[in-house]
């Protein structure tokens, strides 16, 4: 068991590595530095300033010498020596993400003033007591240009919110999914399979987008609707209550207890036809007993592993419905990282993600063992 | 409710069963009677589709949701279960009537402990508690001759071999001391020797506990040791009933004659006394003939009387005890004519040797965790050693034994979809050990074909019949054009007697009996000279079994065949093979001709097989040898001697020489080939297993 946990932690931190990478190529390409150069530094800078700019803050390789000295010189346009700098690939984008992974030393250079700067020194700080690596493995996310704080500050009170948002969202949505997945296959092409069939497929068949818009209108809504809940989450950032946190939580959690129900009932109603349920009905066993103690840890094995892969799902449902409800967690961060080029933020979310993804994967192996007798890993 | 209640344990009185489709309403039952009384058990045969297992299910009033009861009564102890509520229907099931399926596996809860499957059944029915409940489970399993019991209640379901898993769903069914016990093909997922064991215990059990049973099978032989009565049912209804004996050896219903003759008997010789196939095929349900069921199959059928009436009247046989039969002519037809021989054949003289083995030997090498790939160390298992003999033109060899002893990885390494570890396969005297087919050359793929043994699987669902045959001759570089194919699979149609329309048909429009056929037209299509049939009828009917079977022979008298005859039906191997190779444990142990090898002297392995196989003849007398345990694993094998461990001779070897080394093969009269220890004398003094009384 143990040598299985520590072959899939390998596995899982490979992915890791190959996922970030495609991660920071994509956050780095020069459209998006472009951006942030300009809104770091100033928004009528050239092309060449912007070229410059990004070479001495270490995200691409210097300039070429001879071009500067060209326009300097005048020997050139402005414009023809915009069109000579170098948008495509840099090979700097390697020893940049080494950097960031904390695997190189980070860049320093000497700026005009005589002021020593480099990725380790962060602003106002000694020179001489910077470290020499600065990456993610020694804890080091970066600076977030939005917060204007450091990415592990600004980050981690959105993961506890999110976290909580999402605690309360499978507290709510695996419990009923169960419910209705079993009640629905037990008894295949009963009324009550019908009902609880339908009602599942509505909902997965309803995205949080149009969900939550709804719930907003009908719930929340002061003019006309029922007024029984709150539209925004704000306030429940600091005092959650049935009031203002219900609405978040069910748009995201009906989504996908849908889904789960589905995969539930038809497992269960498998399972129902299986031949030991009837060696079970045949020696006397009362139908709640065929159910509870026969039909269901069989029944749950499938839907267990969808559960576990309904959480990276989840994640989806947080961007829309923590923008929507304005509860400030990861999935609001993202949206306001993503439209204000936040890229160390990007990135960190882009990890955080990926983590949840691979680690919930290890969990719904790990958890089949258990579930299922007749698979084992040793 | 264990009362004292002494009439009929069961009594079912006209009882007829419908299945309802969106359809119509297809009866499954009709008309049926049968009366169990104590201590009595009562065989109930048939073909499959025959409705001998909507029967035990109508007994148990769980037909599903498409199932009904529309006539009739079934009753209990003088109750009838049709009226009972399902509370009190829960009361009787497993605690008076119990059940015992065909598949074990499928039948017991792979996740929940063997004890808790188990101890459910008296603390549901008598309350009892855990403790009460645990013991009770102890004893029956030691009942049920498990070894070490206490651990096999402690396993799940899985880790049980396929003979354990049936002797705890017997157990299962015993939990309670049921009054009845119904038992559906208990045995047929099971191998010979475990199956002989198992009947041993359910006979043992009977008596002990008294239990009345209601035996479904549909081997007669199995039938004629375990039973006291019988009923043979056809399409839906019983047509005969009566005592084994009266049955057995005076029946009064075509179809019960026409079954007898179809199974190979001991005397039974494919060329002077073959097998006679039932013409024809099973009727569907919602196809059934006006009037007697089995009449258009019938050679005694009279037009205008068989068919006259709606349904044929069961009437008593005078002078018999409770022996009827539903037969309007039954008084009128001679039952003690002699079969007319339709044909003999002539015996075909082997030619020259085709495919010779030499020391062959196929090892798989096993990673101990299978998960990991490379870590762990690795296990081999030796699925094929020493494997040596030669087969000859136009000669039937068959290959018998149980499963895991080898034969289909035999198979495999012949056809060469694996390569051999070690020694050679010459085919005319050219290697072909090594080569995988892939890199075989057109020709010695087309030589050597294959017939499997599940026709359902083994045809391409979305293809027509005369496509996968044409493909098949594609393939063997047969013919120049697409034209000269179809002529070509057309031919091959007739060859193995279908009809020239089924080229176009889909395989899920054929019965079992005719994919089969497909199977044999498709390996005969390049002309094969060796084919390999692994177990080809095991999968059919009966009476679809004989005229598959007489269609090999005929093929293979015609083209000069070498048939390897992979099958573990003893009675099959002895009616149509020439000579026999028993394996065991991957060691070939009796290599000799079929009378050689069906008498003594025997290899005990072999003696133990023969006994264990059920022969539906009252006349025979069989020494009854059961083999204690299972068989071992291949990736563990024992020391010395493959068979050892279940040896009833193995005493009589001076020296524990058994334990230590591997028989030599030992050549005795006439070639044959035995690989055992036993000294000579022993040999001699061996009794046939077999005895056919004099009549």
């Amino acid at each position: 068991m143990g040598l299985f946990i520590l072959r899939r932690v390998g596995v899982m931190l490979l992915t890791a590595f190959c996922l970030t990478f495609i991660v920071f190529v994509m956050t780095n390409l020069y459209p998006n530095l472009e951006k942030l150069a300009k809104s770091e530094g100033n928004f009528r800078m050239t092309d060449i300033e912007v070229a410059t700019w990004l070479s001495n803050n270490g995200y691409r390789s210097p300039l070429d010498d001879q071009l500067l000295a060209d326009l300097n010189a005048g020997r050139i346009t402005q414009a023809e020596a915009s069109e000579q700098v170098n948008t495509g690939f840099d090979p700097r984008i390697f020893r940049n993400y080494a950097e960031w992974l904390g695997v190189y030393p980070g860049w320093t250079r000497v700026d005009r003033d005589g002021n020593q700067r480099g990725r380790c020194i962060l602003p106002g700080s000694d020179p001489a007591e910077a470290p020499t690596f600065c990456g993610v493995l020694q804890g080091h996310w970066g600076w977030s240009t939005v917060s204007k704080a450091p990415v592990t500050e600004a980050l981690g009170t959105r993961m506890g919110n999110t976290g909580f948002l999402m605690l309360c969202v499978m507290l709510l949505m695996i419990p009923s999914a169960l419910i209705v997945g079993v009640l629905a296959g037990m008894r295949e092409g009963s009324a009550l399979d019908r009902t609880l069939s339908t009602f599942s497929i509505t909902t997965t068949a309803t995205p949080e987008y149009v969900s939550g818009v709804l719930f907003i209108a009908i719930f929340t809504s002061s003019a006309v609707g029922l007024k029984w809940f709150k539209g925004t989450a704000t306030s429940a950032m600091e005092n959650p209550n049935f009031e203002n946190f219900f609405l978040p939580v069910l748009t995201i959690a009906l989504y996908g207890m849908g889904y789960i129900a589905r995969m539930t009932r038809a497992s269960m109603a498998e399972v129902m036809t299986a031949q030991y349920i009837r060696t079970a009905r045949l020696k006397g066993v009362s139908f709640g007993n065929i159910v509870m103690k026969h039909a269901l840890r069989n029944a749950l094995i499938a839907p267990f592993t969808v559960i576990m892969l309904q959480f990276p799902w989840l994640l989806n449902g947080v961007v829309i419905v923590e923008t929507l409800f304005q509860y400030k967690g990861v999935g609001w961060e993202l949206v306001r990282a993503a439209g204000n080029n936040d890229i160390e933020m990007l990135l960190a979310i882009s990890v955080v993600s990926v983590f949840v993804v691979l680690v919930t994967q290890l969990i719904s192996d790990i958890g089949y063992v258990y579930l299922n007798p007749r698979i084992s890993v040793t | 409710m264990k009362d004292d209640y002494d009439g009929p344990i069961l009594e079912i009185e006209d009882l007829s069963i419908s299945f309802f489709t969106r359809l119509r309403e297809i009866p499954a039952v009709m008309d049926f009677s049968v009366r169990v009384r104590p201590g009595e058990a009562v065989g109930l045969v048939g073909e499959s589709g025959c409705g001998k297992s909507t029967v035990a299910l109508g007994v148990m009033q769980d037909l599903g949701k498409n199932g009904r009861i529309v006539g009739g009564s079934i009753k209990f102890k003088g109750r009838n279960l049709n009226k009972m509520s399902q509370e009190e229907l829960r009361h009787i099931r497993g605690s008076e009537i119990a059940m015992i399926y065909q598949e074990p596996m499928a039948s017991l809860n792979p996740a929940m402990k063997i004890s808790k499957q188990l101890m459910e059944v008296p603390m549901i029915h008598k309350g009892v508690s855990k403790e009460e409940a645990y013991e009770r489970a102890l004893q029956v399993v030691t009942d049920v001759k498990l070894p070490d019991p206490k651990r096999i209640l402690d396993s799940y379901p899985h880790q049980l071999s396929g003979g354990q898993q049936q002797r705890i769903v017997i157990a299962l069914a015993l939990m309670a001391e049921p009054a009845l016990l119904i038992l559906d093909e208990p045995t047929t997922a099971l191998d010979v020797t475990v199956e002989a064991a198992v009947v041993q215990l359910v006979k043992e059990l009977g008596e002990k506990y008294g239990t009345s049973m209601l035996f479904i099978s549909h081997n007669l032989g199995l039938v004629l040791e375990t039973c006291d009565r019988i009923c043979v049912m056809y399409s839906g209804e019983a047509v005969e009933t009566g005592s084994i004996e009266d049955v057995f050896d005076k029946m009064q219903h075509p179809y019960t004659q026409a079954l007898f003759r179809s199974i190979p008997l001991p005397g039974a010789d494919k060329n002077a006394r073959p097998l006679v196939a039932i013409p024809g095929n099973f009727p569907l349900p919602h196809e059934r003939p006006p009037g007697c069921n089995f009449g258009p199959r019938c050679d005694y059928f009279e037009e205008g009387r068989c068919d006259a009436m709606d349904r044929i009247p069961m009437e008593d046989v005078p002078g018999d005890d409770r022996h009827r039969s539903r037969c309007l002519k039954f008084k009128e037809i001679d039952w003690n004519a002699p079969l007319v021989s339709t044909s003999t054949n002539e015996k075909s003289e082997p030619g020259k040797v085709v495919l010779k083995m030499d020391n062959l030997k196929k090892y798989y090498e096993v990673a101990a965790n299978a998960l990991f790939g490379s870590s762990g160390e690795k296990k081999v298992v030796k699925a094929n050693e020493t494997l040596s003999f030669e087969a000859r033109e136009s000669e039937t060899l068959a290959i018998v034994g149980e499963s895991g002893c080898g034969k289909s990885t035999f198979a495999k390494v012949l056809m060469g979809l694996e390569t051999a570890t070690d020694g050679q396969i010459l085919l005319d005297n050219r290697n072909i050990e090594s080569t995988p087919i892939e890199k075989r050359d057109t020709q010695t793929v087309a030589d050597v074909q294959m017939v499997f043994q599940n026709p359902f699987d083994t045809l391409n669902p979305s293809m027509t019949v005369g496509r996968q045959i044409m493909r098949a001759l594609e393939i063997f570089e047969h013919g120049n054009s697409d034209e000269e194919r179809r002529q070509e699979m057309l031919r091959l149609l007739d060859l193995v007697k279908l009809p020239r329309a089924f080229a176009e048909r889909m395989p899920r429009q054929l019965s079992g009996g005719q994919k089969q056929r497909v199977g044999i037209a498709r390996a005969f299509a390049g002309g094969a000279r060796i084919v390999v049939a692994d177990e080809p009828v095991s999968a059919l009917d009966v009476s679809v079994q004989a005229a598959v079977t007489d269609l090999l022979m005929e093929i293979q008298r015609e083209q000069k065949t070498t048939l390897l005859f992979i099958s573990h039906d003893l009675s099959i191997v002895r009616y149509l093979s020439d000579r026999v190779m028993v394996m065991y444990l991957g060691h070939v142990v009796e290599l000799g001709t079929t009378d050689q090898v069906f008498a003594p002297p025997y290899h005990p392995y072999t003696e133990a097989l023969l006994s264990a196989v059920p022969i539906a003849d009252t006349h025979v007398e069989k020494t009854h040898i059961v083999l204690e345990g299972d068989i071992p694993s291949a990736m563990n094998p024992p020391s010395g001697c493959p068979f050892q461990t279940r040896c009833r001779w193995k005493d009589k070897v001076p020296g524990g020489l058994c334990d230590k080394e591997v028989p030599p093969v030992r050549v005795m009269a006439g070639g044959h080939q035995i690989k055992c220890h036993l000294a000579d004398t022993e040999f001699d003094a061996m009794e046939p297993v077999i005895k056919i009384a004099a009549e």
